[in-house]
């Protein structure tokens, strides 16, 4: 075996790691009666244990495919987003073994797997460093932000446990309409990995040439039937599906496709879990969820911020700078990646304010968290995939 | 302002919430509030004292949290509007006309709209200037209005409480132990083992750790204090340099903004990663993306004008030979030379023959050096070709004359006059990259031979003294926040009151679980009334043993 190979076995078994854990951390909530046992259950340490055995074989994977490619493996959109699955497991062993909240483990691996499915939807190649790449900077600049943004990310899904247990899913209420909001994106992204993996699975091509944004011809290839076409767009494989409509020269086609496959899948899905459940998805985590004490919860969600916070700032915006300066001869230029992380910053900044002055702790503390990691998944997947920039190297 | 004097004797400054040394509330809301508002010790801050004047009212306004966050949600969404469209300075064009057309052609209405607003430049607009300026104002004056009281309070605070402070703290507890003078001692060694700074006062202690934290705040606001004013300074000449130059193969050019300073381009080499080397690894990513680039060097050499030399003389001192590569700029005296651009096979010399048209024979050849073309050409037999009209990059015949749309040779067009001993008057013909046009029926023409290109690489010069007043900012910021945010400044107090009974109050500015279980670990060695974290109803009640009716 390649050291490739082994590199994607290790991850492989990263991620049945992280699905039994879940199972356990389940079982600790399930077998314990009062709050003292539910903080001590075996079922809990155990779930640990696996989790950290995953956390390790996640950690192989990131050096065996370093040590083959020669580079630290963050320099696309399938290194990078495992590496937050992966940060996003370790911020969440931390807590885990500080607090010992069963409820945090139920939330945060499904998560970090959901996240790691959605990184493996992306070219898995090792790729080589293009020059703006080749600096340390690559390493020390990506793995701080990736560190700070799975350690912010553990105070949104503690603010989630928090508003899943607390908030009251019998009534008609906004909280409530939001809150089955956040769970039902959660199931569009597992509608994209289930579609995407579909269409991989059947091998899907379709080819198509096309006029581009700067008026040059280009060409094209799908990889899920075409509802969109490109503009100006002529079919090279005549025999696959015929588009539906024809798009401006300014969107892509092709990811408004995926996007609208993403969606109607995961509709579906949504639509079925319904049906068994027969009440909203909200409700259905809400009895693993009451066991926590919100009081520590909102604690959680607080110092995960308050941890997260300075590592984000050095390696977000600090070393971004360092190596802006080095690599393209200013430390700032407002690409849109860069403004996205100024405003998760700030974003984050204004929590902090609003929590110390203003007193907002509880629900309205936990909805920040969670709108917090929107706007970090935001800056990872649309910046990268919408808003073109000097960051897009996906 | 008077004075307000407490019970116990102490004079705080008017408007004071909490007394400054035994902490009985003062005013009216402090004395009606059950659990005290402890943010800022309850310390006269100016904001909240002084509403009167137009001063007041500015600094008022400055100071206000609400007002704060208003101010970054307002820097925020600006930034976001930001990044709909691209940057002014991410698009390929020039002139007014030429954004505007570029808005208006892949965005259409709502991109014709972006441009008009000025949403195109956004953030070099006025209005976000002033919207980041009213932000440090903001910083600045909020920073101020608390640290000052708060150093004062926190200074002297007297370890003995009154008890109606104790009985106003979120963590409280109340009861009669066995022994209270062991319970005392033990309680205070515990809490010296727990590396807090104990202080006692007749059957009083206060327990104090981590008290630095509370100033990260104040420090993380200097940082970014000293940020912002690195980069007002850029404005000021001389701080700041931003250049870019195009430097050919071969050239040997003064180096733009830096004065004093010439720089020679050797080379340019483009390589990409090639099947060979990579085959195993990165084979795969190579067939699916095509060719992936390696690196752009441009190999250099820069050189130093003599002292007192005149500009434009030839007495250059060689500094030293670099090769420029991305992340690795040439450094020099405060300036960095950056490796940004770069253009493959610009046309540098042609060379044609003259040939006569109905034997192919040829009169001889010449080269043409485009970047400095020459009049006349003699081809030693007799025979000239003058050079009557240079296109570099001809665009077709404008008002009945060839036109060049730049000096840059990308399709370079001539009009020559052929001198023969056949034809001493001359014949004319134009021409141009596989064109040739004539006035009359020529016997003589002009025919492409060979051309000789060349790379160029495009630099970027920078100079930045602001750099370290930045780098300094930022790691002021990050002292500040570490200190703020890794710390957490615990207080407990302990004492008995005058009924014999024990009093027990803590209070933290953040983390309150650490401190209870601190709390927990305390009561394990010194027999201490239970208490009750009173912001915490789902709090385990067997956990905790002792008097257990307070639950309820």
């Amino acid at each position: 075996m390649d050291l490739v190979t082994i590199s994607s076995n290790l991850l492989f078994v990263s991620f049945v790691a992280y699905l039994v854990a879940t199972l356990f951390f389940g079982g600790a909530i399930k077998k314990s009666k009062s709050e003292k046992a539910y903080h001590n259950s075996k079922w809990g340490t155990i779930g640990l244990v696996i989790t950290i055995i995953g956390f390790l074989t996640h950690l192989g994977y990131f050096f065996t495919r370093w040590a083959a490619s020669g580079h630290a493996p963050l320099s696309n959109m399938f290194e990078f987003t495992t590496a937050f699955g992966m940060m996003l497991v370790g911020a969440f062993i931390l807590l885990y073994i500080i607090y010992r909240t069963p409820s945090l483990g139920l939330f945060a691996l499904p998560i970090a797997i959901i996240i790691i499915s959605y990184a493996t939807m992306f070219p898995t190649d090792v790729t080589p460093l293009i020059p703006a790449l080749q600096s340390k900077w690559l390493f020390i600049h990506v793995i701080t932000t990736v560190i700070g943004e799975s350690i912010l990310a553990i105070s949104a899904i503690a603010g989630l446990v928090f508003l899943v247990k607390n908030i009251d899913m019998t009534k008609k209420s906004k909280s409530r309409f939001w809150i089955e909001a956040v769970m039902y994106t959660l199931v569009l992204v597992l509608g994209f990995v289930i579609s995407s993996t579909t269409f991989k699975v059947m091998d899907y091509e379709a080819e198509f040439t096309y006029i581009d944004r700067d008026q040059a011809p280009a060409e094209i290839t799908y990889h899920v039937p075409p509802l969109f076409g490109m503009n100006e767009y002529e079919a090279m494989t005549p025999e696959k599906m015929t588009p539906w409509v024809e798009l401006p020269p300014i969107i892509n086609a092709q990811k408004m496709s995926s996007l609208v496959w993403s969606i109607a899948v995961g509709s579906v899905l949504y639509v079925l879990l319904r049906l068994i459940a027969r009440k909203p998805l909200a409700a259905v985590f809400q009895p693993l969820a009451k066991k926590a004490n919100s009081q520590l919860m909102d604690e959680i969600g607080y110092r995960a911020v308050l941890i997260g916070f300075p590592v984000f700032t050095l390696g977000a915006l600090i070393f971004a700078m360092i190596w802006a300066h080095e690599a393209w001869s200013r430390f700032w230029g407002w690409d849109p990646k860069e403004v996205w992380a100024l405003i998760t910053w700030l974003f984050y900044a204004a929590f902090l304010h609003l929590r110390l002055s203003r007193g907002w702790e509880g629900k309205k503390s936990a909805w920040l968290a969670v709108i917090g990691f929107v706007i970090i998944m935001f800056n990872l997947i649309a910046v990268n995939l919408i808003i073109a920039g000097l960051h897009s190297y996906a | 302002m008077s004075k307000i004097k407490c019970q116990c004797g102490h004079e705080n400054p008017y408007g004071t919430e909490l007394c400054e040394k035994c902490g009985r509330p003062l005013s009216e809301k402090a004395k009606k509030s059950d659990i005290v508002d402890m943010r800022y010790e309850g310390s006269s801050r100016r904001s909240q004292t002084y509403k009167s004047s137009i001063v007041d009212k500015i600094w008022n306004f400055f100071s206000s949290v609400k007002i704060g966050v208003s101010i970054i949600a307002a820097v925020l969404i600006a930034s976001a509007i930001g990044t709909i469209f691209p940057q002014k300075f991410y698009v390929p064009a020039t002139t007014p006309e030429g954004y505007l057309e570029y808005y208006e052609r892949l965005y259409g209405t709502v991109g014709k709209l972006y441009y008009e607003l000025g949403l195109y430049d956004m953030y070099n607009s006025w209005w976000f200037k002033v919207l980041v300026g009213m932000l440090a104002t903001s910083i600045i004056i909020a920073s101020i209005d608390r640290v000052v009281p708060l150093y004062k309070s926190l200074k002297k605070q007297r370890t003995r409480r009154h008890p109606s402070f104790m009985k106003r703290q979120r963590i409280f507890g109340e009861g009669d132990v066995q022994n209270t003078e062991e319970s005392l001692v033990k309680a205070e060694e515990k809490l010296k083992a727990m590396r807090y700074n104990v202080k006692t006062e007749n059957g009083a202690i206060l327990a104090e750790k981590h008290r630095f934290s509370r100033w990260g705040p104040y420090i993380n606001h200097v940082g970014l204090i000293i940020f912002i004013s690195g980069i007002l300074l850029r404005g000021i000449p001389g701080f700041y340099v931003d250049e870019a130059m195009w430097l050919r193969e071969g050239e040997t050019r003064n180096i733009v903004g830096a004065p004093g300073y010439v720089l020679e381009n050797k080379k340019f080499t483009l390589e990409n990663y090639t099947k060979e080397e990579a085959e195993e690894v990165f084979g795969e990513a190579l067939d699916k993306n095509g060719t992936i680039a390696k690196s752009y060097t441009t190999d250099v050499t820069l050189y130093k004008q003599e002292e007192g030399a005149l500009p434009g003389s030839e007495s250059l001192k060689k500094v030293e030979d670099y090769s420029i590569n991305v992340n690795k700029p040439l450094k020099f005296d405060g300036y960095n030379v950056f490796q940004m651009d770069y253009k493959l096979d610009e046309l540098k010399n042609m060379t044609f023959h003259l040939v006569n048209k109905s034997s192919e024979e040829s009169l001889g050849e010449f080269t043409v050096n485009l970047s400095d073309p020459e009049k006349e050409y003699d081809l030693g037999n007799g025979s000239t070709v003058n050079m009557l009209g240079f296109y570099p990059d001809y665009d077709g015949i404008k008002d009945g004359e060839p036109y060049s749309k730049s000096p840059v040779p990308n399709n370079p067009a001539f009009i020559f006059q052929m001198n023969t001993p056949d034809k001493p008057k001359g014949e004319k013909s134009f021409v141009a990259i596989r064109q040739t046009l004539e006035v009359e029926e020529n016997d003589y023409a002009i025919k492409f031979a060979a051309a000789e290109t060349r790379n160029i690489s495009g630099l970027t010069i920078r100079k930045d003294k602001t750099l370290y007043i930045l780098l300094l900012g930022g790691l002021v910021f990050m002292i500040g926040v570490i200190q703020g945010m890794y710390w957490q400044h615990r207080r407990v107090w302990i004492q008995e009151d005058t009924e014999g009974h024990l009093l027990i109050a803590a209070h933290t500015n953040k983390n309150w679980f650490s401190l209870r279980k601190e709390l927990d670990t305390l009561r394990e060695t010194a027999d201490l009334p239970a208490y009750i974290d009173r912001q915490d109803p789902e709090l385990d009640k067997p956990e905790q043993e002792g008097d257990e009716e307070i639950w309820t």
